[in-house]
């Protein structure tokens, strides 16, 4: 209790920036996936890419983050068990942030493809296990997590896949695949439309002191699909055939990549409701016990700006590093072209935007990998690197007992430093 | 910047080059036709001339099949088996090889093609190259199929194409045979050896539509999964 009177401040900043630089990292390496498809389909230039992912990223986190958030914060250890010690919950959740971050910035120099989600839910069982004591760690909900990471790209696979037949089997495969386009196309948007909204309704409007019900939420969602709807139609009317095209498929795709602005937004969203918590989670736990004078409320509200900090720190990180891993992202997938990408976001974001509902930290990275996997399994990409799947597999081998070990080495250095024994 | 697993998930299509690949090819069979023409016209400085082009463009495709090969490693998925691919691109190779063949014997031996069999020669190249066009017509609904991933109309109208092939294919072995019994009626006023040959270009070029129909037939293997 002492600890946290002296030092709360100090604590907080420290929490805040080391919060804050995850999101910044988060946003300068991780959103460039998440966008990078639309960018190296050419649906959207840079520019726009890092545009539509500043607004919607934010959105995503604002509106949608809170559920993860919360699972980061007080889901994965059990904070009852820390009643007494508030500050090694304090501490703890500080090492963790520092061990997925100095892990983030490893990899990142060493050039391994490691996720933050990974890291974070690493170094949080990792200290809790060892530091505090190894019932300390509510392991149901751990399992659930690890068996989230498999069953995402797994679940975003399928989708893909029978988002990809569908389109072909209603555009591509057809007579007439421009009109058909125009005809069902916005059937799509408005499945993004219902979604987002849907998910920005019944777990984001709560607390901006909006509480739907979950029937009303499905209902003004219906209209929110149907506004998408109507954008899109009105973008789409722009279009026309090209008969000049060497490929009678040319206008189809330019159809398509109206599509996948919308399947941007959707995937921008996605990514920012789940893993702006990987940032913030902890961050939110310790403001929630310093804000209290080290009581450690078992249902405290998450401050308002704590979302902000994390989304702010995104988009900051947008500006400054995205441009550039975004270009070099884009010019690596230019085998997806839009009728795919659409398929491949959409499976995405509805996976990520599901898990995101239920508070599940999943990989969005690794969610996109599944996607595009299965439109690759409907037969519709030239050729697909199977490689990437062990070197998944070995980075979460890797990173886990990684993040769990920087943990609680910072764990025990914090203690030392602030004289706790 | 950490290598991201979904860059590294993409692989180099195969389709284009493969497409590209079957251009060079029927670019190489192309000039057959002038070279024909100034052998037969004796002009055999500018038959060289052209050999060489030809020997050239046939290195170009092998080039670009070398490439394709490389950028084909075992671990990579693809909308369609890794094998029947590489039997494709070796199957369009030889026919840029066979016209190399044809250019190379000619003009070492500065073979003469008899005046009565000359026209029914130049009407049996042209029907070879028509086949040759007709497989890389096939060959470039490539980029389609990957669109239609592989199935429903687009398949259709590719056997269609593969169908039309096969009658040129069959077209080309009735001239060869009239050609064949032409150079027959012939061949005891010709110098023995120089028929031998005669009869090997013949049949070589044959061999340019044989090898043009096996292409559509790997597209059809393709196809058929």
């Amino acid at each position: 209790m002492e600890i946290i009177a002296n030092y709360g401040t100090l604590l907080l900043v420290m929490a805040c920036l080391a919060g804050f630089f995850m999101a910044w990292g988060i946003g300068a390496n991780d959103v460039a996936n998440a966008m990078g498809t639309s960018v190296g389909s050419r649906a959207l230039t840079i520019k726009q890419a890092i545009l539509i992912a500043m607004i919607f990223e934010f959105a995503g986190a604002y509106l949608a983050g809170g559920e993860v958030t919360s699972t980061i914060r007080k889901g994965i250890i059990d904070p009852m068990v820390l009643q007494d010690r508030p500050e090694l919950l304090v501490f703890g959740m500080m090492s963790a942030l520092l061990a997925a971050g100095t892990w983030l910035l490893v990899a990142s120099m060493m050039g391994w493809p490691v996720s933050t989600t990974h890291s974070i839910v690493g170094a949080m069982v990792g200290f809790a296990a060892v530091g505090i004591g190894v019932d300390a760690v509510s392991w149901g909900k751990v399992g659930q997590i690890a068996a989230s990471w498999v069953v995402s790209p797994l679940l975003s696979g399928v989708l893909s896949f029978w988002i990809f037949m569908s389109a072909q089997y209603l555009i591509l495969n057809t007579e007439n695949p421009f009109d058909n386009a125009k005809k069902y196309i916005p059937g799509y948007m408005f499945f993004v439309g219902y979604i987002i909204s849907m998910v920005t309704m019944v777990k984001g409007l709560k607390h901006l002191g909006l509480g739907l019900s979950f029937g009303e939420s499905a209902l003004y969602a219906l209209f929110g699909g149907l506004l998408l709807t109507l954008v899109g139609i009105v973008l789409m009317r722009r279009i026309t055939f090209d008969q000049s095209a060497p490929s009678r498929f040319t206008s189809v795709e330019r159809v398509f990549a109206v599509l996948m602005v919308f399947t941007a937004c959707a995937m921008a969203f996605a990514h920012g409701s789940n893993d702006v918590a990987n940032a913030i989670g902890p961050l939110a736990a310790i403001v929630s016990v310093v804000g209290s004078g080290g009581e450690i409320a078992a249902k405290s509200a998450l401050p308002w700006w704590v979302l902000l900090l994390g989304g702010g720190g995104i988009v900051i990180g947008l500006a400054t590093f995205g441009f550039k891993v975004m270009a070099t992202i884009g010019k690596k997938i230019t085998e997806l072209t839009p009728s795919r990408g659409f398929a491949a976001e959409l499976g995405a974001a509805t996976t990520v935007v599901l898990a995101s509902g239920t508070g599940l930290p999943i990989s969005t990275t690794h969610t996109l990998v599944g996607a595009v996997l299965g439109v690759g399994l409907a037969r519709g990409i030239g050729a697909l690197n199977l490689g990437v799947i062990s070197r998944i597999v070995l980075s979460w081998i890797i990173t886990l007992p990684a993040g769990g070990l920087l943990a609680i080495m910072f764990f025990f250095m914090l203690k030392a430093v602030f004289g706790v024994s | 910047m950490p290598a991201s697993p979904l860059t590294s998930l993409f692989a180099k299509s195969p389709i284009t080059p493969i497409q590209e690949h079957m251009t060079a090819v029927q670019g190489t069979t192309l000039l057959l036709t002038p070279f024909l023409k100034a052998a037969m016209a004796g002009d055999w400085a500018k038959a060289k001339e052209l050999q060489k082009q030809i020997s050239a463009s046939e290195k170009e495709a092998d080039v670009l099949k070398k490439k394709i090969r490389i950028n084909l490693p075992k671990n990579l998925f693809l909308p369609v088996p890794r094998s029947d691919l590489l039997e494709l691109i070796t199957k369009q190779d030889m026919i840029a090889n066979t016209a190399q063949d044809i250019a190379g014997l000619m003009l070492g031996r500065k073979m003469e093609i008899p005046e009565k069999i000359a026209e029914r020669t130049t009407e049996f190249l042209a029907n070879s190259l028509d086949t040759v066009a007709q497989a890389a017509r096939a060959i470039s609904e490539l980029d389609e199929l990957l669109e239609t991933g592989f199935r429903g109309r687009e398949v259709t109208l590719v056997e269609s194409l593969i169908k039309e092939l096969d009658t040129l294919e069959g077209k080309n072995d009735k001239i060869e045979i009239k050609l064949r019994a032409a150079l027959f009626k012939l061949e005891k006023d010709l110098p023995p050896v120089d028929t031998i040959f005669l009869y090997k270009v013949i049949s070589l070029i044959g061999e340019l539509a044989n090898v043009s129909q096996g292409v559509g037939s790997r597209l059809q293997i393709l196809l058929a999964r």
